[in-house]
């Protein structure tokens, strides 16, 4: 009886023992911080860009222990460079614990690209919807570029669509071993972001040749070409 | 319980008090709560928009007309959506061939109706649009058409004394934002429904054709129901009607959506519901009035090559044929939607 009562109190403990988690998105080039504008970069092709636009949105964490219970929470964010305060997210009232990975959502779910109008992060006046074609757009890079023969020699990926066969929804899977949430305490990942990815692996994006992907064209390769853009740069553990 | 009741009464007694101060006193133009019921006419399916996020409430309503007749929505304030959706003409744009925009610019399709929307999953001639709340999103931020951006329109309403007063009636507080913008006008144009035409009161068994309209029926079923399916007049999918592209407008169809050839040249079926009203025809306008529209299925040499093959079973009509096919369209016209005064203009009063 009594190691029940103790069973049941412990359980009842870590149910009302939560912490939080700031998720901290540091948007990269290769091994340099994004710096919109003046900076030059190269690309896998070897042609020198600069990066004018950078955002995407990112949402449905799921935080797992090595038990296999799961944290999620299903909200959407989009993440713009040149906006700092949208690149840190708050995960709220997470059960305290060890969890070994962090799986989210790189675009948007294909139910909310059905729901009709909606607000704060998926309002369709940030700009990041299709209205033509309706959905989402996933993830914008723009830039500019010598070797693209667009006017201006801008390049620009504008990557939606979540519908087969052009569906560009990517479940992004970080490894988060020594992640720890403690009760009344605010634990953080920092997760970097690589743009440059946008244009490698698997596919080498050449912008003379690719300078534009703005509908279902191409929107896969890129796409399969942005899912190992992110990794955890560090993970801080407040106890 | 006697005193409960007392203040059940007096309770709504207020309710309605406090309501009626909320409205115009016009009878024409208010909007009551008899007004927003949504009610499915008999023999129609289920609907695809079902309001389930988006309950409707006569200020809501009102909002939603108010917003639909204002030229706020426009870059330089000179066009609404009725600039273009007329309700005498079930909310087409009459004897505009294709859509007209801010500074006199011309798009390159004919304006659909605005009727029986909840029924559609697909909206626009090409079927881009998958929800009845963001097709607003494109006439608003169409180069040529209304050409204003979404958070400028915002932006707008917010700082309009007129709107913030609306917006908090309808919602009972001070957020302005698109998405209200964009469901109070999904309740406006959601409620718009035709089922009230003669024919309509042809299948009760109310009233009775002519013979011609009978003759003109029997031809309809067998040769244009196909795709001009069912209550509704569509079988909501994207064919080519056998009408050879307008090579000057690079219009592409279907194509634009999908990318795939061989949705090229095709459009949505548009409905038949008061398809008197709504002329010219075709989704690019090409066609005056119904004669030409069933010279054109009455020729099939003159058919584009990649022509669905359910024109087939038209063959040729005979000008009698026409003329009672015709006979029988005419009878879709439902005045009590053309002239439903929910509908109507607010600004007239």
């Amino acid at each position: 009886m009594a190691t029940i009562l103790v069973a049941m109190s412990f359980s009842i403990n870590t149910k009302a023992n939560k912490g939080k988690l700031i998720i901290d998105f540091n948007n990269y080039v290769g091994n340099e911080i994004l710096k919109l504008d003046s900076a030059v970069y190269k690309n896998e092709a070897g042609q020198s860009f600069s990066v004018t636009n950078f955002k995407y949105y990112v949402g449905n964490f799921h935080l797992r222990k090595a038990d296999g219970t799961e944290y999620i929470s299903s909200d959407y964010y989009l993440i713009k460079e040149d906006e700092q305060q949208t690149k840190q997210i708050m995960l709220n009232d997470i059960p305290e614990g060890n969890y070994v990975s962090c799986t989210f959502t790189l675009g948007v779910d294909s139910a909310h690209n059905c729901s009709g109008a909606q607000s704060g992060a998926l309002d369709p006046a940030n700009g990041m919807f299709w209205a033509w074609n309706t959905g989402y757009i996933f993830m914008k890079l723009e830039g500019k570029s010598p070797s693209s023969n667009l006017s201006g020699h801008t390049f620009e990926f504008h990557i939606g669509g979540y519908k087969y066969p052009n569906n560009c929804i990517r479940e992004i899977n970080l490894k988060t071993n020594n992640l720890i949430i403690s009760s009344d305490k605010t634990s953080s990942i920092e997760i970097k972001t690589d743009a440059e990815e946008v244009m490698k692996t698997p596919v080498t994006i050449d912008l003379s040749k690719l300078p534009s992907v703005t509908d279902s064209r191409n929107a896969t390769i890129i796409a399969n070409n942005y899912m190992d853009m992110f990794s955890v740069l560090k993970i801080n553990n407040e106890k | 319980m006697r005193s409960k009741l007392v203040y059940i009464i007096l309770f709504l007694f207020l309710s309605v008090l406090i309501f009626n101060s909320f409205i115009d006193d016009n009878p024409y133009f208010k909007i009551t709560s008899d007004d927003v019921i949504l009610t499915i006419p008999k023999g129609f399916p289920k609907p695809k928009y079902n309001f389930k996020n988006n309950t409707i409430t006569p200020e809501k309503f009102v909002l939603g007309r108010k917003l639909f007749y204002d030229p706020i929505l426009s870059k330089d304030s000179s066009m609404s959506c009725a600039s273009c959706h007329q309700r005498i003409a079930a909310f087409a744009h009459i004897d505009h061939a294709l859509s007209h925009g801010i500074n006199g610019l011309i798009g390159k399709r004919n304006v659909m109706p605005l009727q029986n929307l909840i029924w559609k999953d697909a909206y626009m001639w090409d079927g881009g649009v998958n929800n009845l709340e963001v097709q607003p999103i494109n006439p608003i931020t169409n180069a040529v058409e209304m050409n204003e951006t979404l958070s400028n329109v915002v932006n707008k309403l917010k700082h309009n004394k007129v709107y913030a007063e609306e917006f908090k009636k309808a919602f009972n507080d001070t957020i302005i934002n698109s998405e209200r913008l964009l469901k109070t006008l999904a309740q406006f144009t959601g409620l718009m429904i035709s089922s009230n035409s003669r024919y309509d009161k042809f299948v009760e068994g109310t009233i009775q054709f002519s013979d011609t309209e009978m003759n003109g029926l029997k031809i309809f079923k067998t040769k244009c129901a196909n795709c001009h399916k069912g209550t509704l007049f569509t079988d909501n999918s994207y064919r080519n009607n056998g009408i050879k592209p307008d090579t000057s407008l690079k219009d592409k169809g279907r194509e634009t959506i999908t990318n795939n050839p061989e949705d090229n040249n095709t459009f949505q079926v548009p409905s038949l519901r008061n398809v008197e009203m709504t002329y010219p025809y075709m989704h690019d306008g090409r066609f005056r009035n119904l004669q030409q529209v069933l010279n054109h299925y009455s020729n099939p040499k003159n058919f584009d090559k990649n022509y669905d093959l359910s024109l087939n079973k038209i063959g040729v009509l005979s000008e009698q044929e026409k003329g009672d096919v015709i006979a029988f369209l005419k009878t879709l016209t439902d005045k009590v939607f053309l002239y439903d005064r929910r509908f109507a203009d607010p600004n007239m009063k």
